[in-house]
């Protein structure tokens, strides 16, 4: 925060929820460097849901990641609220990532040896939440996902459906303001892949979380985001907003409730 | 993340990869029942000497001597106070003053000589010695076999073992088990003894006035019946000091008898009278606890001191430089289990990276993972402790009873050298805890650098 221009944009833009300046993280792989995320600048505005799209290679995970406070740039800036995250101690970027992301993977990454509940009030531990409270929150969070009856479960007895709607209770449970998802549906059929970005937009809608979801297909995204930012070689290729999104929802919706 | 948490998930990691945690937990208790055993051997044979020592009847004891007697049992007693010739003697006025300090029980004065006991006129030369009435609580003469003194000045006689086997003509064959007590005893009690000694007599003053009246005395012979009335079966060995003597006579009827005492002839210059000089006096204390203060007091007073307390100071040194040993062989066994720590944690990291990775993701501190490591290498070490306790201890039991069996076959009395006191069991886990914390520091710190986004990176 100490370049003047950054505070006077987030400033200006009061809705920005995500402000993103020059942003670069380069990777040294031996004698080449790899330029991963090369000057990327954007803003999101708070409530919004809003698809990183690109092939592979593109750097669409590494501006997640940087997002998410899980790396740190080599140069620029990752603004959130009012806190440059590069500029956080590790202590303050992993209190970040608690308390303010919550995030969901293409593998789902519920830890093996816990049940759904436990996976799912784990956040809460790092958190120093009560136990009689964590309790009830995990399976208020369950209930929201539709896995009351699964709570003693391990994840491997689930299906993968199953798995990301756990992850979402799990990446719902200390209430952040941004959820952040990594292929979400990436190891999921069509079917089951539509009932998980339902709940994401049901995130998004009912509870007003910012929501940024990676992924490659573009057909998800335009069915679910408001808004698609597309990235190529590290570098910002083209950005709009998706007037489809509320049709999208509207269909989707009344889809899952014909189900 | 708070304690019950931590200890929790801890446990929850342990169980997970239960073979591998179980192996290097059975490491750190091995280390820790070594050390326990070391060390209370230690402890425990350092109790045993203590035990030795209490029997021998001499630990509420100060022996005093005069400083002229150059037999000094300390040579730092020689070089402090006042030079041998100038120091006072050892004299009923003395023992009267002595005894009249504070927590003093009794002071009586050693006598002890030499001399001719006659037997069925068969002469025998031996050292007799006198005891005081209070001897009869003593430990030591708790195995009389027979009666002790009907009182303190009665012409009786206590025999040593050994010197009854002389009397009856039974040297004891080599390898062959000692005679009983009891066969010595029942031809002997009631039976006469003639003892011969050399009495000193104050010479009559041909002039009462003459202020430089020179010391003189005669030295008579003379006869004393002495009636036997038991015979004791002392541990020779443990017998230190003044008692060590073949025969007991009461003491009173000893001081009566005048006898020629060794120091007497050094005192040749003092005037003569009745009142006898003694070459040391034993002092009983009312608590080994002050000892010290008393042994202070008289060193005050000009005269020389030994107690059992100077011996076993040395004997604790002793023991000190022997715990220190042992117990750094008992570590050796517990720092390659620290090893086996580090060694398991570091595999742990390897395979719960994705784990590790998960955690950071979803709001982990660093602080929380290296908790959460420590908590794991903290617990292995609580458990292997306590375990390690519990099977240093029965080695312990295991080893005392096989020795005890030893020693019943080689008719020798049982012994408790094995103790493990309240303090070693704590200090055992206690350390057992710390190493294994301190095992824990490289994994704890890089499970804590994890970087989560290569964590996560790879299925």
């Amino acid at each position: 925060m100490t370049n003047p221009t950054q505070v006077h944009k987030v400033s200006q833009n009061g809705a920005a929820a995500i402000h993103v300046e020059e942003l670069r993280r380069q990777y040294r792989m031996g004698d080449t460097v790899i330029r991963a995320v090369d000057g990327v600048t954007l803003s999101i505005r708070s409530g919004e849901f809003v698809a990183l799209l690109g092939s592979s290679g593109s750097g669409k995970s590494s501006v997640l990641n940087l997002i998410a406070g899980l790396d740190r740039p080599t140069s620029g800036s990752v603004i959130v609220g009012e806190r440059d995250l590069a500029k956080l101690s590790r202590e303050e970027l992993a209190h970040y990532r608690l308390h303010t992301v919550g995030m969901v993977f293409q593998s789902f990454n519920l830890i093996a040896s816990m049940t759904l509940a436990e996976n799912v009030e784990l956040p809460m531990r790092f958190a120093e939440v009560d136990r009689s409270r964590r309790d009830d929150l995990a399976r208020e969070a369950l209930t929201r996902v539709g896995l009351q009856a699964r709570m003693k479960h391990r994840p491997s007895e689930l299906s993968g459906g199953e798995q990301q709607r756990a992850a979402l209770a799990r990446a719902l449970i200390n209430r952040p303001r941004l959820l952040l998802a990594d292929e979400p549906t990436g190891n999921l059929d069509s079917h089951t892949g539509s009932e998980i970005m339902n709940i994401v937009r049901e995130f998004n809608q009912q509870l007003g979380m910012t929501v940024v979801m990676v992924t490659h297909e573009r057909a998800l995204a335009e069915r679910y985001a408001q808004r698609l930012i597309f990235l190529a070689d590290g570098k910002l290729v083209g950005d709009e907003s998706n007037g489809a999104a509320a049709a999208g929802a509207h269909s989707s919706s009344s889809a899952g409730e014909q189900r | 993340m708070k304690l019950p948490d931590l200890t929790e998930l801890a446990l929850r990691n342990l169980r997970e990869s239960v073979l591998r945690n179980a192996l290097t937990t059975i490491g750190i208790s091995v280390g820790v029942a070594s050390l326990v055993a070391m060390l209370s051997l230690g402890i425990g044979l350092q109790q045993l000497a203590s035990r030795r020592l209490m029997k021998s009847g001499l630990f509420d004891t100060v022996v005093v001597t005069s400083r002229r007697d150059l037999r000094g049992f300390n040579r730092d007693d020689e070089r402090s106070g006042p030079a041998p010739g100038e120091s006072r003697i050892l004299d009923e006025s003395t023992r009267q003053q002595i005894e009249h300090l504070p927590n003093v029980l009794e002071a009586y004065p050693d006598i002890r000589f030499i001399t001719e006991l006659r037997f069925d006129d068969k002469p025998h030369l031996t050292t007799i010695a006198a005891l005081p009435a209070s001897a009869r609580s003593n430990d030591a003469f708790e195995s009389v076999r027979g009666n002790f003194f009907s009182s303190d000045s009665a012409p009786e006689a206590i025999l040593q073992k050994t010197f009854a086997e002389e009397l009856l003509g039974k040297t004891p064959k080599p390898g062959v088990d000692e005679t009983d007590v009891k066969d010595l005893a029942d031809p002997l009690v009631g039976k006469e003894l003639t003892m011969r000694y050399a009495q000193r007599e104050a010479a009559p003053s041909t002039d009462a006035k003459a202020e430089n009246a020179d010391a003189t005395y005669s030295v008579v012979s003379r006869e004393q019946k002495l009636k036997i009335v038991g015979v004791a079966d002392l541990d020779p060995e443990s017998m230190r000091g003044p008692t060590r003597a073949r025969v007991f006579m009461p003491l009173g009827l000893a001081e009566s008898l005048h006898v020629m005492q060794p120091t007497d002839l050094r005192e040749i210059s003092r005037a003569a009278s009745d009142q006898p000089a003694y070459s040391s006096i034993s002092v009983k204390v009312k608590n080994p606890a002050q000892i010290k203060a008393i042994e202070d007091a008289i060193k005050k007073m000009g005269f020389n001191t030994f107690s059992i307390l100077d011996a076993t100071r040395s004997l604790q040194q002793f023991f000190a430089v022997l715990d220190l040993f042992l117990g750094i062989f008992g570590s050796l066994a517990l720092a390659v289990a620290s090893i086996g720590i580090v060694n398991t944690l570091v595999m742990a990291i390897l395979e719960r990276r994705r784990e590790i990775g998960i955690m950071k993701a979803i709001g982990a501190s660093d602080g929380d993972v290296k908790k959460l490591f420590f908590a794991e290498a903290g617990a292995m070490g609580i458990l292997g402790g306590i375990v390690g306790v519990a099977l240093g201890w029965s080695i312990g039991q295991v080893i005392n009873a096989a020795t005890n069996i030893y020693l019943k076959r080689q008719s020798l009395p049982p012994e408790h050298f094995w103790a493990v006191p309240l303090w070693l069991v704590g200090a055992a886990i206690l350390f057992a805890f710390l190493v294994s914390l301190a095992a824990g520091l490289y994994p704890a710190g890089r499970a804590a650098r994890l970087d989560p986004v290569q964590a996560l990176r790879y299925e």
